[in-house]
């Protein structure tokens, strides 16, 4: 069976899903990513599903179910790429996939994640701006 | 009815993701828009899954058709399985037997424009769907 690799960038995890997946396949990744998070503390994961051309229920509600467990698992995910034509279809499918967040690219997902943990953690930003001065002061 | 069609059986995951490929590559062959294709293969998907996983396996039939005024695909997806025994119900948005979202059949039908389901309590179920060229 294939299998979607997951990749660790800084504190996010990037995944790009690039084939036709069967339904074991999505599973997997599911599991996967969960226990990437679990193993890596990332808070942030990225999907990019530019490279499909369909998403239908199945895959839909996977991505519903990998957003959620991540939520459980303190890490926020973003899913990136959708086409125009399976936004439409998707829709009318009667999936419009709540509960996920979504964005254009793989940049302004990174974007969203930031700006997603510096709202819920106001002093993060400053304590690390301390810490790295901190660490370029010191000899 | 004219031109080719093609017989893939369904009996397991990778069978539908070639149900997709087959039902893509003749949406384009037909020169059905992006959007279009982006529908049929999806709806093909829902089906395709259907059959497996409540009709125990089938085999699905894609087709080129043609009318006076234009061309389209035409897919046909049978099985042997239980068939349905509430087809009202079956249709409803949100309504599953099997853990899943309840949106297969239901959102299938919204995806395409022509739908007709065949379906006898223990005779099992055929669904012929049709999406036509604008």
């Amino acid at each position: 069976m294939e299998r979607v690799p997951v990749l660790k960038i800084g504190d996010i995890l990037l995944v790009s899903i690039q084939i036709d997946m069967e339904d074991q396949v999505a599973l997997q990744l599911q599991e996967d990513l969960a226990e990437r998070i679990v193993a890596t503390g990332c808070h942030g994961v990225i999907i990019d599903i530019s490279a499909l051309d369909i998403v239908d229920s199945f895959v839909g509600r996977t991505l519903a179910t990998i957003a959620s467990v991540s939520r459980v698992l303190d890490a926020e995910t973003v899913v990136v790429g959708m086409r125009p034509a399976v936004a439409i279809t998707l829709v009318e499918l009667g999936l419009s996939l709540p509960g996920i967040r979504t964005a254009l690219n793989v940049e302004l997902g990174i974007e969203m994640l930031a700006r997603a943990r510096q709202e819920s953690n106001p002093d993060l930003d400053d304590d690390e701006d301390e810490a790295d001065a901190a660490a370029v002061s010191t000899p | 009815m004219s031109g080719e069609s093609q017989r893939l059986p369904v009996s397991t995951d990778q069978d539908v993701v070639r149900v997709r490929q087959l039902v893509r590559t003749l949406s384009v062959a037909v020169k059905l828009s992006l959007v279009d294709q982006t529908k049929l293969v999806t709806a093909a998907s829902e089906l395709a899954r259907n059959t497996l996983v409540y009709g125990g396996g089938g085999e699905v039939v894609v087709a080129r058709v043609q009318n006076e005024r234009r061309a389209g695909i035409r897919i046909v997806f049978a099985d042997q399985g239980p068939g349905i025994a509430d087809l009202e119900l079956a249709l409803t948005d949100g309504y599953t037997t099997g853990g899943g979202l309840g949106l297969g059949l239901s959102g299938a039908r919204r995806l395409v424009d022509e739908f007709e389901i065949d379906t006898e309590p223990g005779k099992g179920t055929t669904i012929t769907v049709t999406k036509w060229c604008r």
